[in-house]
């Protein structure tokens, strides 16, 4: 049976067109937009909330638009253990909803940074990551301002303990170097999961790595192992 | 009629690139006696309160509801 995907739609969103043309006609999957006033979210197996600038970042980056009707929609949604993923700016949000711990920082040089970077799959055992192996090194743009993420030292450890860091930012070969930490995120973190794995939220942009037109389809690797896991479910 | 000023500013153990750049151009600058720079937000609330307690409390909730992120900000409130 062919699952559903919304993709959530802030003022200021600027990704989630990309995102519904990589679910709907890449990945072929039944995908609709969900309007941020929406209040309930019926008949949908994966929420995607998308990068841009919601609300245009005002005050931090995040912070207004997880006061959405739709936001209270997804923590319901998010509650029940079913999955939801935030890219870019909607990483942000679930940072600033308490979906997912921590924060994001401005970049360590103040410059926003758009470029391809290498990720490499830190554990594989979320939903989200299933279908990859541990290790496997995977080629994303990312496009931020403010993607240095932070947590403190107790957060750290509870994020290693409970195996919440998904992907970690590295070279090609999957080194974990300083160069390859870009924008100066603890620990080299560029994607974490909540305790229960059934919540995402990452910096890169899988879904503008679709199509070899576009330089990478390591984000297709990604959303085929999600559908995948989700058709198993 | 209370006005709440409140600082913002990144929790004292992270690094603050943008104020360490201001720093090192205070430098050069040749304002060496100055140690340190933090940059921070500044942002002020007109409050209907009934004293400056209440008006504190108010301008308090507003920071922990909004205005701050204490996972990475401090902040400080005054009521004039």
């Amino acid at each position: 049976m062919s699952k559903k995907i919304g993709v959530i739609v802030f003022p200021g969103s600027n990704c989630d067109h990309d995102t519904y043309h990589a679910m709907k006609h890449v990945m072929n999957a039944d995908t609709k937009f969900l309007w941020h006033k929406e209040e309930e979210i019926d008949d949908i197996d994966l929420i995607l909330v998308p990068g841009g600038f919601s609300y245009g970042d005002y005050l931090r980056s995040g912070a207004i638009a997880r006061f959405s009707p739709v936001m209270k929609a997804v923590k319901e949604f998010a509650g029940q253990g079913r999955p939801v993923l935030g890219i870019c700016n909607g990483f942000q949000i679930l940072l600033e909803a308490g979906l997912l711990p921590g924060a994001t920082l401005h970049n360590k040089n103040l410059r926003y940074i758009c470029k391809d970077v290498y990720i490499r799959v830190e554990n594989n055992s979320s939903l989200f990551t299933s279908g990859l192996s541990q290790g496997t090194v995977l080629k994303m743009p990312v496009s931020h301002g403010e993607g240095n993420y932070y947590i403190d030292d107790e957060g750290l450890r509870s994020l290693e303990e409970n195996n919440q860091i998904a992907f970690r930012y590295s070279d090609a070969e999957g080194n974990i170097t300083d160069e390859a930490n870009f924008n100066g995120s603890l620990s080299s973190i560029a994607g974490v999961t909540n305790v229960d794995g059934n919540v995402l939220g990452m910096m890169p942009h899988p879904e503008r790595a679709m199509e070899e037109l576009l330089g990478s389809t390591d984000g297709a690797l990604f959303f085929e192992s999600i559908l995948n896991e989700l058709s198993v479910a | 009629m209370y006005t709440a000023k409140i600082n913002i500013t990144l929790r004292k153990s992270i690094l603050d690139p943008q104020g360490k750049a201001a720093h090192q151009a205070l430098q050069d600058l040749g304002m060496t006696d100055i140690e340190s720079t933090r940059i921070g937000k500044f942002v002020e609330l007109e409050i209907e309160a009934s004293d400056k307690e209440s008006a504190f409390k108010k301008a308090d909730e507003a920071c922990k509801k909004l205005l701050v992120n204490e996972v990475m900000e401090d902040y400080q409130i005054h009521i004039e």
